[in-house]
C-alpha cells in the first residue's frame, strides 16, 4: 500500500513537473488579465534600482489610480541583465509588455521583431509627438522613445588644475593636452582618465567618439561606417595617443571600467574626465571636499560650430508580443507626460524626454544649471544609437584602438581593421 | 541478531498461504521502480537533455533567436569557429589558465593540508590557520573580482607595497598590460580555489593509518620517502578525482575573467567562456555561440569520461 502510494506520488510529481516545464515555454504574452478583468502590465527596466527607493513605484501607483483596471508589475534588475532578459524574452515570447531600452539595443531588437511599432501606437492613441525631445527610428518608424537623457560633459577638478597653474578650464584640444600634462607633472594625479575595458566598451562612445562629436565630426557617412580616411576620427585617435605616450592618462586604461573612472576622479587622482551627470551626487556623497565643475568637451582648435555632447538614454518601448499594446502605450504616454516626466527626471537627475518638462534640479543646483546651459547650447549626439550590434561596434573599435595605443599597429591600420569589422556587422 | 529475526516475525504475522502474483501484480512490481525514478528522469530531461539538444540544434542553424525563420547551415559555424584566430587564442589562454591553476591548486592545497595535519602544532593553532586558509573559499566570485581589482590597480595596495619595499620602480598595471594580465587572473583564480583541495586532502590525510608511517620510520625511511611512498599513493585517488573536477570547472570559469579583465587587454585573457559570451550577447550570433558551447561541451565530456573512469577505478 505504502509502495503504491509512493509510486503514485512520484508519478504525480513527474506529471506536474512535465506540465509546468512545458507550459513555461508556451506563454505568448507576459501580461495577464485577472478574474476581475484587470490588465496587469509587466514593465522590465533597470531604472528602479538606480532611482531613490520607492520613487518609480510611486509613479506606477499614480498611473494605476489614473487608469483603473490597469496594474503595473515592475520587473527590475541591473542594466546588463535587462538586456539579456529582453533578448531571451523576445525569443521565448515571454517579453514584458513595456521594456526599458538603451538606444544601442534598438536595431537588434527590431531585427528580432521583438519591439512594437510606436508610430502606429502613437497614431492610435492620438498622442502628440511634438512634445517628444527625440525618437529612435528605424526605416521611418519609431521603436524607442528616450524618457530621460544623461549627458556626458567634462568634469574638472578645480583644485588639481589650480595646483598645476592652469588658470582656465580647457576649451580646445591643445589647451586640454597642456592642462593634462601640467596636472600629471605635479606628481599628485593624472591629467585625464580613459576607461577602455572591453567587457563594457562604452568608453569608446563616451570618452573617445565624444571628442569627434564635440567638434561636429561624425564616424558615419549616410548611415554607414566611415572610418578609413576620416580625418575627424583619425585626429582624435592621434590626439589621445599623444596624451597616452606623454603619460597624461591615468594608468590601467585598458581594463578600466566606467565605475573605476568615477572612483579615480572622486578620489582626486585625476584632473579631468568625461562622465555622466548622473554621477554628480555620487561624487559629492563620496568626497564632500572635492571641488569640481562641469564644462563642454573641448573642441578641435579653431572650431566654432555647435558642439555635440554624448548622451545616454533611459528609453522605453513596447513588446511586439504584448497582448495589451494599447494599455502598454498608455504607460509610455504617462511617463512622457510633462509633469510625470519632470518628476522622474528630477529623481534621476536627468534631462527630460519631454521638451516642455523642466525638472526642479536644473535650477536648484549650480552644477546642473551649468550642464543644462551647455546642453542647450550644444547638440545631444550619440551616433551609436540605432546602429546594429552597437556594443560590438564599440568593442571591435576598442580592440583596434588599444592595439594602436600599445604601439602594435598604426592609426591607419586600426581604422582599416575597425572599418572592416563594422562593415561586416552592418551587413549582419 | 535482532535484524535477522525480523523477516521471520513478519512472515509469522502475515499468517496467510503464499500466493502467486497475478499478471497485473507483476506489471505493477516492474513499474514501481520506474515510478520512483520518474521525477529524477523528468528533471534530467527538462533541465539537461532538452537544453543540450536545443543548443546542438541551434549550432546547426543560421542565426536562431535573432531570426524568426533561421536556415539550416550544417557545420558552417563549427568550421568558422575552428578556423578563427580568436578561438585558438581563447583555447591557448584557457589551457594556460586551467593547467597552471590546477597544478598550483594541488601543490598549495597539499602543502597547507599537510601543515594542518602535522603533529607539531597545537589544535588551537591549527584551528586558527584552518580558518585563515579557508577564507578565500568563502567569498563569492564577484567579491573576489572587486577585491583583487582594488588590490592590483595601479594605485592599489600591491603596487604600494612593491614600490615602498623597492621591488618595483614604477606602478605596474597588473590587469591592464597584456604581458601580466593572464598571470594576474591566473593568480587570482589560484588564490580563490586552493581551499577546495586543502579541505579534501586534509580529510584524505587524516584517513591514512598512522601505522604505515610508524612502520616506515622503523625501516629507516626519510620524511621525503614517507611522503612519496605512503602519502602520495594513499591520496592518489582523491588527487586524480579533484584534479579532473577542477580542470572541468576552471575551463568554464567566466565570472572572474569577465569582472576583472573582460578578456582583455588585447585578448590576452580571452577564454572560451568569454569568447562564447561575446558571440551570444554582444554580436547576437546565437548560432555561432551555440557551436562554441557545443565544442566546450565535448571537451568537458571527454574530461568527465576520465573523471568517471577514475571514480570507477577508485571504487
Amino acid at each position: 500500500m505504502r509502495k503504491k502510494f509512493l509510486a503514485g506520488l512520484a508519478a504525480a510529481a513527474a506529471v506536474t513537473l512535465a506540465v509546468s516545464g512545458c507550459s513555461a515555454g508556451g506563454t505568448t504574452a507576459s501580461s495577464a488579465a485577472s478574474g476581475g478583468g484587470d490588465v496587469t502590465l509587466e514593465f522590465a527596466q533597470w531604472w528602479e534600482p538606480e532611482l531613490p527607493q520607492g520613487s518609480l513605484r510611486a509613479l506606477m501607483d499614480k498611473f494605476e489610480s489614473e487608469n483603473p483596471g490597469i496594474k503595473v508589475k515592475l520587473i527590475s534588475g541591473p542594466y546588463a541583465s535587462t538586456k539579456e532578459q529582453v533578448v531571451a524574452g523576445a525569443a521565448a515570447g515571454t517579453m514584458s509588455d513595456v521594456v526599458g531600452l538603451d538606444g544601442a539595443w534598438v536595431n537588434d531588437f527590431v531585427k528580432q521583431g521583438s519591439l512594437a511599432n510606436l508610430t502606429d501606437l502613437m497614431k492610435s492613441a492620438s498622442f502628440d509627438e511634438s512634445q517628444l525631445a527625440a525618437q529612435v527610428k528605424l526605416d521611418g518608424s519609431t521603436y524607442m522613445i528616450p524618457v530621460a537623457n544623461f549627458v556626458y560633459p567634462m568634469f574638472v577638478n578645480e583644485d588639481l588644475l589650480k595646483a598645476a597653474n592652469v588658470s582656465a578650464v580647457p576649451s580646445n584640444r591643445t589647451e586640454f593636452a597642456a592642462a593634462a600634462a601640467a596636472v600629471t607633472k605635479t606628481g599628485k594625479a593624472s591629467g585625464w582618465v580613459l576607461p577602455l575595458d572591453t567587457a563594457t566598451p562604452n568608453g569608446i562612445q563616451n570618452d573617445v567618439m565624444s571628442w569627434v562629436w564635440a567638434s561636429g565630426g561624425s564616424m558615419l557617412k549616410d548611415g554607414q561606417p566611415n572610418l578609413v580616411g576620416n580625418s575627424d576620427v583619425k585626429d582624435v585617435m592621434t590626439f589621445i595617443k599623444g596624451m597616452y605616450d606623454a603619460g597624461s592618462i591615468a594608468k590601467g586604461t585598458f581594463t578600466m571600467k566606467e565605475q573605476d573612472k568615477v572612483n579615480e576622479f572622486t578620489n582626486g587622482r585625476v584632473g579631468m574626465m568625461i562622465d555622466s551627470l548622473a554621477h554628480v551626487n555620487l561624487i559629492r556623497e563620496q568626497n564632500k571636499d572635492l571641488k569640481f565643475s562641469v564644462a563642454a568637451i573641448p573642441a578641435a582648435d579653431g572650431y566654432s560650430g555647435k558642439r555635440g555632447m554624448p548622451y545616454a538614454s533611459w528609453g522605453i518601448g513596447v513588446a511586439n508580443n504584448s497582448a495589451h499594446q494599447a494599455e502598454a502605450f498608455k504607460l509610455v504616454a504617462f511617463l512622457m507626460g510633462k509633469d510625470v516626466n519632470a518628476t522622474l527626471c528630477n529623481s534621476a537627475h536627468a534631462f527630460p524626454g519631454n521638451t516642455q518638462s523642466v525638472p526642479d534640479f536644473v535650477n536648484a543646483d549650480p552644477i546642473f544649471k551649468q550642464a543644462f546651459e551647455i546642453y542647450q547650447a550644444g547638440t545631444a549626439t550619440n551616433e551609436f544609437t540605432g546602429l546594429p550590434v552597437a556594443e560590438d561596434l564599440m568593442r571591435s573599435f576598442d580592440e583596434q584602438f588599444q592595439k594602436y595605443l600599445a604601439g602594435k599597429q598604426s592609426v591607419d591600420d586600426a581604422l582599416t581593421a575597425s572599418q572592416s569589422a563594422w562593415e561586416t556587422s552592418f551587413k549582419g | 541478531m535482532a535484524s535477522a529475526s525480523l523477516p521471520v516475525a513478519g512472515a509469522q504475522q502475515l499468517g496467510s498461504p503464499k500466493r502467486q502474483p497475478g499478471v497485473s501484480g507483476t506489471v505493477k512490481a516492474t513499474l514501481v521502480p520506474y515510478g520512483y525514478l520518474t521525477p529524477t528522469m523528468v528533471l534530467l530531461v527538462v533541465l539537461m537533455v532538452i537544453p543540450i539538444v536545443m543548443v546542438i540544434g541551434y549550432s546547426l542553424m543560421d542565426n536562431v533567436i535573432m531570426k524568426k525563420n533561421p536556415q539550416f547551415v550544417a557545420f558552417k559555424h563549427y568550421s568558422d569557429i575552428l578556423t578563427s584566430e580568436s578561438f585558438w587564442n581563447a583555447v591557448s589562454n584557457t589551457l594556460f589558465f586551467t593547467g597552471v591553476s590546477v597544478i598550483a591548486h594541488l601543490i598549495i592545497g597539499l602543502a597547507f593540508a599537510m601543515m594542518l595535519n602535522t603533529g607539531l602544532l597545537g589544535n588551537r593553532t591549527k584551528a586558527i590557520f584552518r580558518t585563515i586558509y579557508v577564507l578565500p573559499w568563502l567569498f563569492t566570485v564577484a567579491i573576489i573580482a572587486v577585491l583583487w581589482r582594488l588590490l592590483l590597480e595601479p594605485n592599489g595596495v600591491v603596487n604600494y607595497v612593491l614600490m615602498a619595499s623597492g621591488l618595483a620602480g614604477t606602478q605596474v598595471e597588473w590587469l591592464s598590460q597584456p604581458e601580466t594580465a593572464l598571470f594576474a587572473v591566473t593568480f587570482i583564480n589560484i588564490w580563490s580555489g586552493y581551499p577546495f583541495y586543502m579541505t579534501s586532502l586534509l580529510a584524505g590525510l587524516q584517513g591514512i593509518p598512522a601505522d604505515y608511517y610508524e612502520a616506515a620510520q622503523v625501516d629507516g625511511a626519510s620524511p621525503w620517502q614517507r611522503f612519496v611512498s605512503i602519502t602520495l599513493p594513499q591520496l592518489k585517488p582523491i588527487i586524480i578525482s579533484m584534479a579532473l573536477l577542477d580542470f572541468i570547472w576552471t575551463t568554464q570559469q567566466f565570472a572572474l575573467i569577465w569582472m576583472t579583465t573582460g578578456g582583455g587587454p588585447l585578448g590576452s585573457t580571452e577564454m572560451l567562456s568569454t569568447f562564447t559570451y561575446k558571440l551570444a550577447f554582444s554580436k547576437y550570433q546565437f548560432g555561432a555561440a551555440s557551436a562554441a558551447a557545443v565544442i566546450v561541451l565535448v571537451i568537458s565530456m571527454i574530461l568527465a569520461f576520465f573523471y568517471v573512469r577514475a571514480q570507477k577505478a577508485r571504487d
